[in-house]
């Protein structure tokens, strides 16, 4: 039985909690993690006569974010209402952004590091503040229902960030979030951390399924609750799926049904209807009355735009034109963030080989920082010590095993790179000795030596761990090369 | 003359002259609050001995020749729609009864800090929403120049506190005419400031972008220094104006000569009683009198007013109302008989009900129960005309009238000073008259409206009386932020006129 072929549609709503020091509209904290109401007051809490007045600080957060996404900056932007009632909603309206938003047509390039699908650059329909709401906890132990209610989280400033439905694919629903998550980091605007909720994924999704009639789109279902990345990936392939089954059960079309919600259960697998939380969706969103609109010029663009500093699609650009590194080792490093790029270009600039530096990055240092759980701005060994390490090895001074054991000495004993060197006995061994050595070598093992000389050149190989027992400082490639030069001077 | 029948300039002499203390001066409009406000109902809240601490605060300070200025140790009243630190804030509804606002309104901040004793607070239309305190919720208020009459509103408690003589000074607000037509009521002068002039925060929001807080007294002069007091940039208010505040004293003194005053004809028309017209007429030919040229202008979208505030006023109030859930402060109806019913009407119908349907119910009957029919009428208006499907033809069409009626005003005040007419169609009706007639209740808004949608200052002041023995109120409306003009024509006019020092007549 033949499947007609069909395409995954999916578009993405992403909050974003901008990492400023206040609220939106009043002075209270942003802190996370602060005992329940402990960061509230009468704007927050909307107590009768409270006034809203806006947090400048995150505006130009949002229009950072905004510019970095590509989107347009109109001049004037408002604030409007949008009114809805729900216990953690103290005011019974959110104030946020509706028909003048602060940006709009942006876009995210994102590709696939290790193919998968080409290069896309996914449309962004608007990027606008709103505030965040406050966290209703249900505790519904004994079929008694008990609902607590925190608002240290309301007022805390949003960047609602709304894609164009560009995505074809759950691997693309990823990339895109992993770019973005990345450009925020870069930016600095959000600690995106969705355990916290700094970051929080809605997506849209339906099927446009090929039919002897054409191209039929399928309703468009909100999935909410996915609380990774890798969630939303599972999310989207499961919906993609019951979505297909659905249709071939129902042939169900867009606009034949009322648009669903359903929520992923992490545990299960699965999607889930859920109910709606309002009866209506008529949020009869009107002007704040209570804010004044925000002018932006072109000139407070501009500045933005100057003081932005290298963005990650640029500076993998920059990785690969100005060090020739490909575009997979660009997107390495350039994907473990600013710090990882700037101590890779210190590396380059005290004369390491873009290459070597690049790999070790990838390998031993990357390596390390996960597992000691650092960030690079607290790696303990400074850029000039492991530019002074690769050096060596690229003169050959010392051999990538011995370099790596003082890598690893260097990061345990926190120790300078000279005191590790001393520590382990490590020197340039001269010309003169290390032929001594391996002279004395061969003396010793005349079937290797007949084995080479019989054509078996990697026999040599077992006296390169005899050199360094004697002489830990023997450099294996120089090792392997005398032995073989001396029996062939020998013969 | 009596304490209590001085204007606060006299009184602020007489402080100062050491004639008789703040304490002395408080007490006696304490005695006059408990001899006459059984009957007339101005004040919701008394707190006698928070009164009497600021007034021996201010004494001291005068002993010390430190005085905060010159209203310190003066009584006013306040109306109790502006949050008081500590002290329950109701707008006069069941919703707020017991509502106690942890922190001060901007303005009574300001009070405090002119040294003025906030000797009460005054009843109101429920989240002065009305124009004759009938909709109040926890008290009736009368007028006191003839009580089976209303006092206008929705500050009726603060224009007859100063009409009764129970406070020299008093704080109103107005969104639609709620200063200026009680103070037209009761004669006594009332402002209602160019919108951003006073803080708006801590003033408990009816409709964000009309509301006003501003002064109540019996004399223009009285009026500046309250103004003075309350006016100026406030940071927690996004809307107030960053304009310096100037010296409404020294603009008060300026001669009226050559002083140019319109009025429109259509103000006079049909509608208006007889006895108001010609008090207002006669008011213009004193003007006339001082110097003042008077000409006709226009105001052609003016007769819309009505129609544009009574759509946008509730659309703001749906919102800013709606924050009264039961949830977080305030009241909330009794939960556990709500629950009792609810299973009750699960077991005769047999369906089970969500838990969030007992949430939504908790949200009904909280607004149905703590909110009075006035209000609950202007909530379903906004809520309507916002609602999916009317917002264009309703509150996007309203906001485009309200453009046009301030264009009005800006080319009308290209010709002329200051407008002319009067405040209210008739002086005050008697009690119960209007209450089940709310279209003929909006119509009294009609001369008042117009300076809320245009944002233009606007001042109401007694120019006679009717037959009858009720006062009569003339408004005079400014451009934007030129309040002193009108301090200083009814300043002008109060030196020629006695019709603001009569008083009535109490027990």
């Amino acid at each position: 039985m033949s499947h007609p072929a069909y395409t995954t549609v999916i578009g993405l709503e992403v909050h974003v909690q901008l990492k400023t020091k206040t609220k939106l509209f009043c002075r209270c904290s942003t802190d996370f993690g602060a005992p329940p109401n402990t960061q509230t007051c009468p704007v927050c809490i909307g107590m009768p006569g409270s006034l809203p007045v806006m947090n400048r600080q995150a505006f130009l957060l949002g229009l950072k974010t905004a510019i970095a996404l590509n989107c347009q900056i109109p001049e004037f932007t408002k604030w409007d209402r949008k009114n809805y009632y729900y216990p953690d909603l103290p005011k019974g309206y959110q104030i946020s952004q509706f028909d003048l938003p602060m940006s709009q047509d942006g876009y995210l390039e994102i590709h696939a590091p290790k193919g998968g699908f080409p290069d896309r650059r996914i449309g962004i329909l608007r990027a606008h503040l709103e505030e965040d709401a406050g966290k209703s906890m249900h505790d519904e132990v004994a079929g008694k229902a008990d609902s607590r209610i925190d608002l240290n989280r309301t007022g805390t400033p949003l960047l609602e960030i709304v894609s164009q439905p560009d995505m074809r694919s759950a691997a693309e629903a990823k990339a895109y979030l992993t770019e973005l998550k990345l450009l925020l980091t870069y930016l600095d605007v959000s600690d995106c951390n969705m355990q916290e909720g700094s970051l929080r994924v809605d997506a849209n999704i339906n099927l446009h399924v090929e039919t002897d009639e054409g191209i039929v789109a399928t309703p468009i279902v909100e999935v909410k609750n996915m609380n990774s990345f890798r969630a939303v990936e599972r999310a989207m392939l499961y919906e993609a799926d019951r979505q297909f089954d659905e249709w071939q059960r129902t042939g169900q079309r867009l606009g034949q049904v009322p648009k669903q919600t359903r929520g992923w259960d992490d545990q299960a697998q699965v999607t889930r209807a859920q109910r709606h939380k309002e009866e209506s969706s008529d949020y009869r969103y009107f002007p704040d009355p209570d804010l004044v609109p925000v002018r932006v010029t072109a000139d407070e663009v501009a500045e933005i735009r100057r003081t932005m500093g290298q963005l990650p699609a640029t500076l993998r650009q920059h990785l690969q034109t100005t060090y020739k590194l490909d575009a997979y080792d660009a997107g390495v490093l350039v994907n473990q963030g600013s710090g990882l790029v700037h101590y890779f270009e210190q590396l380059v600039q005290a004369g390491c080989d873009p290459r070597r530096a690049s790999n070790w990055l990838q390998q031993d240092v990357l390596r390390t920082l996960n597992d000691l759980k650092l960030t690079i701005e607290s790696f303990p060994m400074p850029a000039q010590d492991l530019a002074q390490l690769l050096t060596s090895v690229d003169r050959g001074e010392l051999d990538n095993s011995r370099a790596k054991d003082l890598f690893q000495h260097v990061i345990a004993s926190g120790q300078s790179l000279e005191a590790a060197r001393r520590e382990l006995g490590i020197e340039k061994v001269d010309a003169d000795q290390l032929t001594q050595l391996c002279q004395s070598l061969l003396d010793q093992n005349p079937r290797i030596v007949q084995d080479v000389r019989n054509g078996k050149q990697q026999a040599v190989g077992a006296l390169i761990g005899q050199a360094r027992k004697q002489n830990p400082n023997a450099n294996p490639a120089q090792v392997k090369q005398l032995c073989l030069q001396l029996i062939q001077q020998s013969d | 003359m009596s304490l209590i029948e001085q204007s606060a300039c006299q009184l602020s002499k007489g402080l100062a002259s050491g004639e008789f203390s703040s304490v002395e001066l408080t007490n006696e409009c304490l005695r006059r609050i408990e001899q006459c406000d059984q009957t007339i109902g101005a004040f919701l809240t008394i707190d006698r001995d928070q009164a009497l601490a600021q007034a021996a605060a201010a004494d001291q300070r005068r002993a010390q020749a430190a005085a905060r200025g010159p209203l310190d140790g003066i009584p006013v009243a306040v109306k109790d729609v502006l949050c008081t630190l500590d002290q329950r804030t109701t707008c006069s509804s069941k919703m707020l009864e017991h509502f106690v606002p942890p922190y001060d309104a901007t303005v009574i901040q300001r009070l405090r800090q002119a040294g003025l004793v906030l000797i009460g607070k005054t009843n109101m239309d429920e989240f002065a929403m009305g124009s004759s305190t009938e909709n109040a919720a926890l008290g009736v208020t009368r007028n006191p120049w003839d009580t089976a009459s209303v006092p206008g509103g929705s500050s009726g408690g603060s224009a007859a506190s100063l009409a009764a003589h129970m406070a020299p000074l008093a704080i109103g607000t107005d969104t639609g005419g709620s200063i200026r037509q009680p103070a037209a009521f009761c004669g006594v002068v009332g402002l209602k400031p160019t919108y951003g002039r006073v803080s708006r925060y801590g003033l408990v929001a009816f409709a964000s972008s009309l509301d006003q807080v501003g002064p109540m007294a019996r004399t223009a002069e009285d009026l500046g220094w309250l103004l003075s007091v309350i006016a100026g940039h406030d940071p927690q208010d996004s809307t107030s104006a960053p304009q310096d505040v100037p010296d409404y004293g020294q603009q008060l003194q300026k001669p009226l000569a050559g002083l140019k005053l319109g009025f429109v004809p259509t103000h006079f028309g049909p509608g208006l009683n007889e006895e108001v017209e010609r008090a207002v007429r006669a008011a213009i030919q004193t003007f006339e009198k001082l110097g003042a040229a008077v000409q006709q202008v226009k105001l052609p979208h003016d007769r819309y007013g009505v129609a544009t505030y009574y759509i946008l006023a509730p659309c703001e109030a749906s919102g800013n109302l709606a924050r009264y859930d039961g949830v977080h402060y305030g009241f909330r109806c009794d939960e556990r008989a709500m629950l009792d019913r609810l299973a009750q009407e699960q077991q005769e119908s047999g369906v089970a009900v969500e838990a969030e349907s007992a949430l939504v119910r908790m949200f009904r009957q909280t607004r149905a129960e703590g909110f009075g029919p006035e209000v609950q009428r202007r909530i379903m208006l906004g809520t309507y005309a916002l609602s999916a499907g009317y917002y264009d033809a309703y509150y996007l069409q309203a906001l485009k009238v309200r453009r046009l009626i301030r264009d009005d005003y800006l080319r009308a005040f290209e010709q002329v000073d200051l407008l002319i007419g009067p405040t209210t169609p008739t002086a005050a009706y008697r009690a119960g008259e209007k209450v089940d007639d709310p279209l003929s209740m909006y119509q009294q808004d009609l001369y008042t409206v117009n300076a809320n949608l245009a944002g233009v200052p606007g001042i109401s002041f007694p120019c006679g009386f009717t037959n009858s023995g009720l006062p009569i109120g003339v408004q005079l409306q400014a451009p934007h932020f030129e309040e002193g003009r009108l301090l200083q024509a009814v300043h002008a006019f109060q030196q020629q006129s006695d019709w603001h020092t009569q008083a009535p007549e109490l027990p």
